[in-house]
């Protein structure tokens, strides 16, 4: 059998630190071959070893059988390698065209014929079925369409060999489904794929063979006709994990949380929640199901003092909280996993101590008469970073040093300890690999048994429908209808974020 | 410890640097270097009278430095330090001048009129951006002249004696000055303003590194988004950085106004001490002691630099230049940094 790519005992050392130990990957030519590892594992080390942006202490490359040595990305480009990466490397303000001809313009006289360049990625866009407009502006075009013109990128410089980095993180559920349809093209038109990624179902639907590395060492590669989502999960983890969380019948009492009417508007004065009601109960999870962009950020925003409120009630135990600051919000028993950890969660600049006592710095132990006291503070940290296992090198590491999923973790055990009566996690595993999700939702679970509410906000279906007790679905700043998790299922769900009522949804499903 | 290693020797190659650029170019127009660098060293360092007029020179400056310096660990840039120093500098001598009391109460006073008015100066830039999101620059360097013209206007109009364009000299009663100072460095205008420099120095690291409102005030700085969320104001940690900054500033303008020269002036133009504040906060890497360190190596270079002319016939044009190329070699150490990094990196291979 041929291999475009083979990555032999490949090793990189940072330091102390071996990132990859030994690791081996061949890719087949015309193959979809999944990476699969957890957060730090070492997958992006071991592509950017491919892309020519470090260079291996050992090991050897072979492209089409014949050793290489890639000492930078432009080498990586001529011998047909090319890059999907998460994060768009666009610019917004120029059209899709100008972008993919960024750095490689075709110049006629010292001009750009723009004319020559539009028919060139027309063509290509035709021809793997990618439908993307080569005059429009980026700015105007959907996330979908903009990782399309990522693609196109690639394909306008001759690569032979895609890899795709963590591809479906930011698409909605139809786009994921599109793009998968893309990759099959791709293949069909004898080009081969990398495809990073540490969502099983995406391994299982779309992968031939799937490599998997844990801890910076390659455990082994497998065919995925041979294997499941549950030998795959164990080899990534290292143990095995339960997918199906395990929970006890929930026992909801009275109403933690009730908003009634609550109208907000969005930073450009649209109003994207338009009278929605809710209740939480203590000890209950509730989901909010919703397609992205339906409200569920502001309304969060808003229950939180983040945002200001137009009209509406917010209670907590029977206190009204609509339109208070966060911090007599937070005092009023409720704590918030933000969604954007980066943005709210966390100071990146400060230690992890400090990041430990965002919100109680001002009170008993951790200082006194306005002097921080860091010796409580630091043993504050130690606690948390130990009970939640949030792995860092020190306390005082600053939070920018730790992987996501760590600092996910972190941001966690503070708002639990804080024990609040109100806890809500907007999509508490956004990017975090299986071993993390599972740890979190246990979380999720414990406060509730703990006899607290819990408001859960996802994008996830799967996190809906596992983790949720009641499911709210959310549509055009609305709850449109509430459900039983066990009386439902992901068909039903859909449609009804899609905006059909229920009855309608019923007698499709 | 490599890291260490690279931190000392950036500014100590950095002044090297300078000094390079700046032999050739006497070299070229025909003056003797190394009489010129003698001329600085002894005008900054050769007499026990010019250590004592370093140290005059500097104590402002620290003060200068810690205004920007504060500010920007909020995340806010500060340009308008020169125009709370010039509104600091009037209302302590104003206070100086105007009431006759004991020393005790005097001298306090005239320090606080001058904390409140700069205090006062920045506070409007800071209430504007975190009321309506005016951006600080653009109102701080309005307020610069608005600052310089205003207080002239009142020395002119109201305050000056008979010659017209100063105020009358400060009681004594008000006065930072110290004959035992002055004897101490064969009478040079060293004055107490450098015990109040250095307590500010640590005033600053202790509110910033120690306290829930520096806790506050430095969260703001790195992500406003996660101070709102932890409950934090923001927009009254941006109007209390500037007001602080702005004392910080107006207590340098005392230093001046009661310390080295005791009365207020009508000023031609600005004084340059809040623009230098600018380039010794960022050579101090915004933290309280590195201000402090490069507030010394500015105002060693200002005093030192006037003895230039004098002992070898350097040109004051000159002088400035060869400052000048100092301070950029200085301020340009991030490059300095970069290369001494990729050295160590080669010498380990």
């Amino acid at each position: 059998m041929e291999y475009v790519i083979e990555m032999l005992n490949i090793r990189k050392e940072f330091g102390n630190f071996v990132a990859n130990d030994n690791i081996t990957l061949q890719l087949k030519k015309g193959e979809i071959h999944a990476l699969l590892g957890e957060n730090g594992a070492g997958k992006s080390t071991l592509m950017n070893v491919l892309f020519g942006l470090y260079q291996p202490e050992g090991g050897e490359i072979k492209v089409k059988g014949k050793p290489v040595k890639i000492s930078n990305p432009n080498i990586a480009n001529d011998l047909g390698i090319g890059m999907v990466h998460q994060h768009f490397m666009l610019v917004d303000t120029f059209s899709v065209t100008e972008n993919i001809i960024l750095g490689r313009e075709i110049t006629t006289g010292g001009r750009i014929d723009l004319k020559k360049a539009e028919r060139e990625v027309r063509e290509i866009s035709e021809r793997y079925g990618l439908a993307v407009d080569p005059q429009a502006k980026i700015s105007d075009i959907s996330v979908g369409m903009q990782q399309r013109v990522e693609i196109l990128k690639t394909l306008y410089r001759g690569a032979e060999i895609l890899i795709f980095d963590e591809p479906t993180a930011v698409l909605t559920p139809q786009e994921i489904k599109e793009l998968i349809q893309i990759m099959r093209t791709l293949i069909k038109e004898g080009k081969s794929i990398i495809l990073i990624t540490h969502k099983l179902k995406e391994i299982m639907e779309v992968a031939d063979r799937c490599t998997v590395i844990r801890k910076g060492k390659g455990i082994g590669t497998v065919n995925v006709s041979e294997t499941n989502p549950n030998e795959l999960a164990s080899l990534m983890v290292g143990r095995e994990v339960v997918f199906k969380t395990e929970k006890k019948e929930s026992v909801p009492k009275q109403d933690v949380l009730v908003v009634k009417d609550l109208v907000v508007k969005d930073s450009r004065g649209v109003t994207v929640v338009n009278g929605l009601n809710l209740n939480v109960r203590a000890g209950e999870i509730v989901g909010i199901a919703g397609v992205d962009g339906n409200g569920q950020s502001e309304f969060i925003e808003a229950i939180t003092g983040l945002r200001k409120a137009e009209n509406g009630s917010v209670k907590l135990n029977d206190k009204e909280l609509f339109n208070l600051p966060p911090r007599k919000v937070t005092e009023a028993g409720v704590g918030h996993i933000p969604q954007d950890r980066h943005k709210h969660g966390l100071v990146l600049n400060y230690p992890m101590a400090e990041n430990m006592v965002l919100q109680t710095y001002y009170k008993q132990p951790y200082s006194k008469n306005g002097i921080l006291n860091f010796k409580e503070i630091y043993k504050q940290a130690k606690k948390l970073i130990a009970e939640f296992d949030v792995r860092t090198p020190s306390e005082s590491a600053l939070a920018r040093a730790l992987s996501g999923g760590n600092q996910q973790k972190a941001i966690i055990g503070r708002e639990v300890d804080r024990n609040p009566d109100l806890l809500i996690a907007a999509q508490p595993t956004r990017g975090l690999d299986v071993g993390a999700i599972e740890f979190i939702h246990k979380r999720l679970i414990e406060q509730r048994d703990n006899g607290k509410g819990v408001l859960l906000v996802s994008f996830e279906l799967d996190e809906i429908m596992n983790v949720s007790d009641r499911i709210a679905v959310i549509y055009e700043g609305r709850i449109v209808a509430v459900v039983n998790p066990k009386e439902t299922d992901e068909q039903e769900l859909g449609l009804l974020m899609a905006g059909s009522n229920r009855k309608e949804a019923g007698s499709n499903g | 410890m490599a890291k260490r290693l690279t931190g000392l020797l950036t500014p100590i190659i950095a002044v090297l640097l300078g000094i390079i650029v700046g032999t050739i170019i006497m070299l070229v127009s025909g003056y003797d270097p190394v009489a010129a660098y003698t001329a600085l060293w002894n005008g900054a360092f050769g007499d026990i009278y010019y250590v004592g007029e370093v140290i005059r020179q500097f104590t402002p400056y620290i003060l200068a430095g810690l205004a920007v310096a504060f500010a920007f660990r909020v995340g806010l840039f500060n340009i308008g330090v020169e125009g709370q120093f010039i509104v600091g500098w009037l209302a302590a001598v104003w206070v100086g001048v105007a009431f006759d009391l004991p020393k005790i109460i005097h001298l306090p006073l005239a320090i606080l009129a001058s904390i409140v008015a700069g205090a006062i100066w920045a506070f409007i830039p800071g209430l504007l951006k975190a009321r309506f999101r005016v951006h600080e620059v653009i109102v701080t360097i309005m307020m610069n002249y608005v600052a310089l013209h205003a207080t002239n206007y009142i020395i002119r109009n109201y305050l000056a004696a008979k010659s017209g364009d100063k105020t009358e000299p400060i009681h004594q009663t008000a006065s930072l000055r110290s004959e035992w100072l002055e004897s101490l460095t064969d009478y040079s205008r060293l004055h107490w303003g450098i015990v109040l420099a250095i307590a500010c120095c640590f005033i600053m690291w202790f509110l910033l590194e120690k306290t829930t409102r520096g806790f506050e005030l430095r969260a703001v700085g790195f992500n406003q988004d996660a101070a709102q969320y932890a409950g934090m104001n923001v927009n009254r940690n941006i109007i209390l950085s500037m007001v602080i900054s702005g004392a910080f500033a107006g207590l340098a303008g005392a230093m001046d106004g009661l310390g080295t020269f005791g009365y207020a002036a009508v000023k031609g133009g600005f004084t340059g001490v809040g623009f230098e504040g600018i380039a010794i906060a960022l050579l101090g890497a915004n933290s309280a002691l590195g201000v402090f360190f490069s507030a010394i190596l500015f105002g060693a270079l200002k005093v030192g630099s006037l003895n230039m002319p004098l002992e070898a016939g350097v040109p004051n044009e000159l002088v400035n230049i060869i400052i000048a190329l100092i301070v950029f070699f200085v301020a340009s150490s991030y490059i300095i940094r970069v290369f001494l990094d990729r050295f160590n990196k080669k010498g380990v291979k």
